[in-house]
């Protein structure tokens, strides 16, 4: 089985689009599949990084809410 | 107009077996998109690059404000891209970007924007990053006229030309007014079918827009940026002045973006949050900044940004209380906190409106 990393992001308290080139930093570099948990304050980054994903062939699998704060899940895309 | 007939010529594109790659600045507005979109439009591979300087008008304060959080948001770079099927880079040029702001080689626009060394700046980034990922040319959006300062037809030259990007920065929307660049020379892309938009008007871009079919396009007004709004330029310049020193780190200049800024004494200013959304972002730094909060009535919290001594606290805790709701009580109960968790509280008659000057506003 291959495995599957996943690592965690804290973005909290960054502005947009911060948390959207700290997920794009974090995502360099990883293989199809892995998982990024970006932690976040910014209400912004539920739009920004689905859409930085939608654009850049990733995939968010979860948004959850922890009161003030988001889990955004990201699943790494196919290079293209 | 030299743009009307154009839009209806059948134009055959030579397709090549490995298509051209050219970055596209996206700035979010509707210049980047027509150009990127016109290249797309000629066979050329197209990518987005979005440089975050930190000033951007994208993301910040809408996500703060509560009456801007109920508004559907989007980044419009994100939102150009999407619109047009293409990647898109967001680079952060936080750090780099300072020297711009703070020594522009060619002067400020009307307020504290460096427009045409920013310009050259991004121009530059892009030529490294073509280097660095195998791509052709550079595309933006600009237009001879357009801007006063940084897109005039003598400053076109010197972006291409400072930049070190010369002839493979191409201008589509208004290349047949320039000279030929790489890509037009080397047929890579049909001179004939780029354009000749030029002056202020935007009549030829939303002609262009609608034969794309592009409508809910975003329409900066001033610029992309914080710079070019006045009283975001009068808040960075009271900045550097009471620092003795054109300095900034990224939590100054978010922190201009938030709240009501007050200066009651040369060597001191106030924060004040003007609503729940601003507060909670301002807590953020309370272990940076003494802080202040009313607890005997609902209120704002204040940051201090300087070096106060007691009597400097006691105005702070009576301008807090003049913007709480107990503005017309005989006294207010103000907690006044150090950054390291020191704690006291004060009972302070609120400041009379009269008494806060209007020069105390930044
Ligand atoms: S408005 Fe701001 S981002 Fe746009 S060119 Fe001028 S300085 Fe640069």
């Amino acid at each position: 089985m291959v495995s599957v990393t996943r690592v965690q992001l804290d973005a909290r308290r960054l502005l947009c689009p911060l948390p959207v080139i700290r997920t794009q930093e974090r995502v360099e570099g990883m293989a199809a599949g892995d998982v990024v948990e970006v932690l976040c304050t910014d209400p912004g980054a539920r739009h920004d990084i689905p859409a930085w994903c939608r654009v850049n062939g990733h995939q968010v699998i979860d948004i959850e809410e922890r009161g003030d704060e988001l889990v955004i899940t990201v699943q790494v895309g196919e290079a293209t | 107009m030299g743009y009307n007939g154009r839009f209806n010529r059948n134009r055959v594109v030579v397709p090549m077996s490995e298509p051209r790659k050219a970055v596209a600045l996206i700035s979010g507005g509707l210049d980047s998109l027509l150009a990127a979109r016109v290249m797309q439009e000629q066979g050329i591979h197209v990518e987005g690059i979005n440089f975050y300087t930190g000033f951007c008008v994208e993301g910040h304060t809408h996500a703060i404000r509560k009456k801007d959080r109920d508004k559907p948001k989007r980044n419009n770079a994100l939102w150009v891209a999407e619109q047009l099927g293409i990647k898109l880079h967001i680079v952060d040029v936080i750090e780099e970007y300072k020297d711009i702001v703070i020594n522009p080689k060619h002067g400020y626009g009307a307020n504290l924007n460096p427009c045409l060394d920013c310009k050259v700046f991004m121009v530059r980034k892009a030529r490294q990053w073509i280097d660095e990922h195998g791509f052709d040319f550079i595309v933006t959006g600009e237009v001879i006229g357009q801007r006063p300062k940084s897109q005039r037809a003598d400053t076109l030259p010197v972006v291409a030309h400072e930049s070190g990007a010369d002839d493979l920065l191409l201008r589509p929307l208004c290349a047949r007014n320039l000279p030929p660049t790489r890509p037009e020379i080397e047929g890579w892309v049909d001179r004939e079918a780029l354009y000749d938009f030029q002056g202020r008007t935007r009549k030829p871009q939303m002609a262009l827009a609608r034969r794309f079919g592009f409508t809910d396009y975003a329409q900066p007004a001033g610029g992309c940026c914080f710079l070019t709004d006045r009283q975001y330029a009068v808040k960075l310049a009271d900045l550097w002045k009471s620092r003795g020193e054109r300095r900034y780190e990224l939590d100054d200049i978010m922190l201009l973006k938030v709240g009501r800024h007050l200066r009651p004494r040369p060597h001191f200013k106030l924060i004040v949050g003007r609503e729940d959304g601003e507060n909670r972002f301002l807590q953020g730094y309370r272990k940076q900044f003494v802080h202040l909060f009313p607890v005997s009535h609902k209120g704002p919290l204040v940051l201090v940004d300087g070096q106060v001594d007691d009597d400097d606290i006691e105005l702070a805790a009576r301008i807090t209380a003049r913007f709480s709701q107990g503005r017309d009580a005989d006294r207010v109960e103000v907690e006044v906190n150090t950054p390291n968790g020191g704690s006291r509280t004060l009972g302070v008659e609120p400041l009379a409106g009269g008494d806060v000057p209007k020069e105390w506003y930044l």
